[in-house]
């Protein structure tokens, strides 16, 4: 499943739940499929445009990386 | 279906703040109080009550919020009802006050709004605000309300060149207006150095991009503009109203560079008044983020397209700019009582109207407009006043 970047941002002051994970980045995603989609970014930050990939849903959250 | 004309024929807000020592009811009770006092109306002749508040469960574990308050105000026997919109919960309320009022239902009609929420932490404050998005979407995967109108951002940013300074000479001039508001929660001039250098929130937002949390409530109170001068010297008529929607989740909107909801309800609003974007002298906008003005003023037809950034760069908006938006210091510096924010607009645009404004009035003040935005723009309430 991949996608690509619509919009991005580093959250720095996170929701009580989040707290630990912060900074982390979220971004929306056009998939190719059709549709958009709010993600986890894994690893690497990312960029508006820049395609990403499925990784693994944890917690009922999807997470994706950056496509080399 | 023939509507009958309504005014605003009073005003009353508490300052907003951080103010430990006060409960929700106390600031509804005070704002009320001095609303109905500046109309010469008395408790009981009150038909209808209607309270706009976003999430008082949540912040101070309180339900059923509207007769709390108003029987503390001495309204009894007759409706109360709590409006809930998120940030555009008191909007709403309005817009529900003024339609029943219109629709011949009531004559004098109490509209309160009001948030307590410097009881709780900033994580859970941002907890309990993240509710007004898509929580099995958008705040599941993380996203506070910074994170989406950062994201907001960011694509305005890439599809307009909307750049970091055009963001910050919206929170310098909506913090040089509130510096002069005694009612403002933060009355601290900022410089663009400052604005630039903020402390992230999400990026590219920083804390100077952030409104406030705050505590704080407004009152305003409605009747038919053929009675309005029973009661006081100076009624403003209400040229226009409109609530609009939109759905929640910030990934199903084919375009966040704009609010449709804003656009429609703008639309609607000047249709009503028979006005342009062009005959609007002053406006007090929903600033929840800087970003947010700037598309506001886009969406409401000040400002072309993605010029809105501009708009702001140019000192257009300014307080002696040719149209002033956020005379009050805006969100950003007055303070952003959730709940209270949608009268805590209206009480602004009528005291401009007034000439009230003190330090901060405006030169032009016929017509002024009032926009205010729930979550990220699946509720939007603009409403057009003019002196009457």
């Amino acid at each position: 499943m991949s996608a690509i970047v619509y919009t991005e941002t580093v959250v720095h002051m996170a929701p009580e739940r989040f707290v630990s994970e912060a900074p982390y980045q979220i971004a929306i995603v056009t998939l190719d499929e059709g549709g958009r989609r709010t993600v986890r970014i894994a690893g690497q930050r990312v960029q508006i445009g820049d395609a990403v990939e499925f990784v693994e849903e944890r917690n009922g959250i999807p997470f994706y990386r950056k496509r080399d | 279906m023939g509507m009958r004309s309504v005014a605003v024929i009073g005003i009353g807000k508490t300052a907003f703040g951080a103010f430990p020592d006060r409960d929700l009811r106390s600031l509804a009770v005070e704002a009320g109080e001095k609303c109905l006092t500046d109309a010469h109306v008395s408790p009981s002749e009150v038909e209808a009550f209607y309270l706009g508040n976003f999430a008082g469960p949540a912040f101070v574990d309180q339900n059923h919020i509207a007769p709390y308050v108003a029987s503390a105000l001495g309204i009894s026997g007759v409706p109360c009802t709590r409006i809930e919109a998120a940030c555009a919960s008191s909007g709403a309320a309005l817009f529900q006050a003024v339609s029943a009022v219109g629709a011949g239902l009531y004559d004098l009609v109490l509209v309160d709004g009001v948030e307590k929420m410097t009881s709780r932490p900033t994580a859970q404050v941002a907890e309990i605000l993240a509710g007004a998005g898509d929580c099995s979407g958008e705040v599941l995967v993380g996203a506070t309300f910074p994170a989406l109108f950062a994201m907001i951002a960011r694509r305005h940013m890439y599809q307009y060149g909307t750049t970091r300074e055009m963001l910050a000479a919206v929170a310098v001039k909506n913090h040089a207006n509130g510096a002069k508001n005694p009612l403002a929660h933060m009355r601290k001039p900022i410089t663009m150095e400052q604005a630039l250098a903020g402390k992230p929130v999400s990026d590219p937002l920083t804390v100077f991009d952030c409104s406030l949390i705050s505590d704080g409530a407004a009152a305003v109170l409605v009747a038919p503009l053929e009675r309005a001068r029973e009661f006081t010297r100076n009624p403003v008529k209400v040229l226009g109203i409109a609530q609009t929607s939109d759905s929640v989740a910030l990934d199903t909107k084919e375009d966040i560079t704009t609010f449709r909801a804003v656009r429609l309800a703008a639309e609607k609003a000047y249709k009503m008044a028979g006005v342009t974007a062009g005959d609007i002298e002053f406006a007090e906008l929903h600033d929840c983020f800087t970003i947010a003005e700037i598309i506001a003023t886009e969406d409401l037809g000040f400002a072309p397209r993605g010029g809105g950034g501009r708009y702001a760069l140019e000192g257009r908006t300014c307080l002696r700019g040719e149209r002033p938006v956020n005379a009050s210091g805006g969100l950003k510096s007055k303070g952003h009582p959730v709940g209270a924010t949608g009268t805590g607009q209206i009480c602004d645009v009528v005291t401009q109207i007034r000439g009230d404004a003190g330090e901060l009035q405006v030169s032009r003040h016929s017509i002024g407009l009032a926009q205010n935005l729930g979550g990220s723009g699946a509720t939007a309430v603009v409403t057009i006043l003019a002196g009457a």
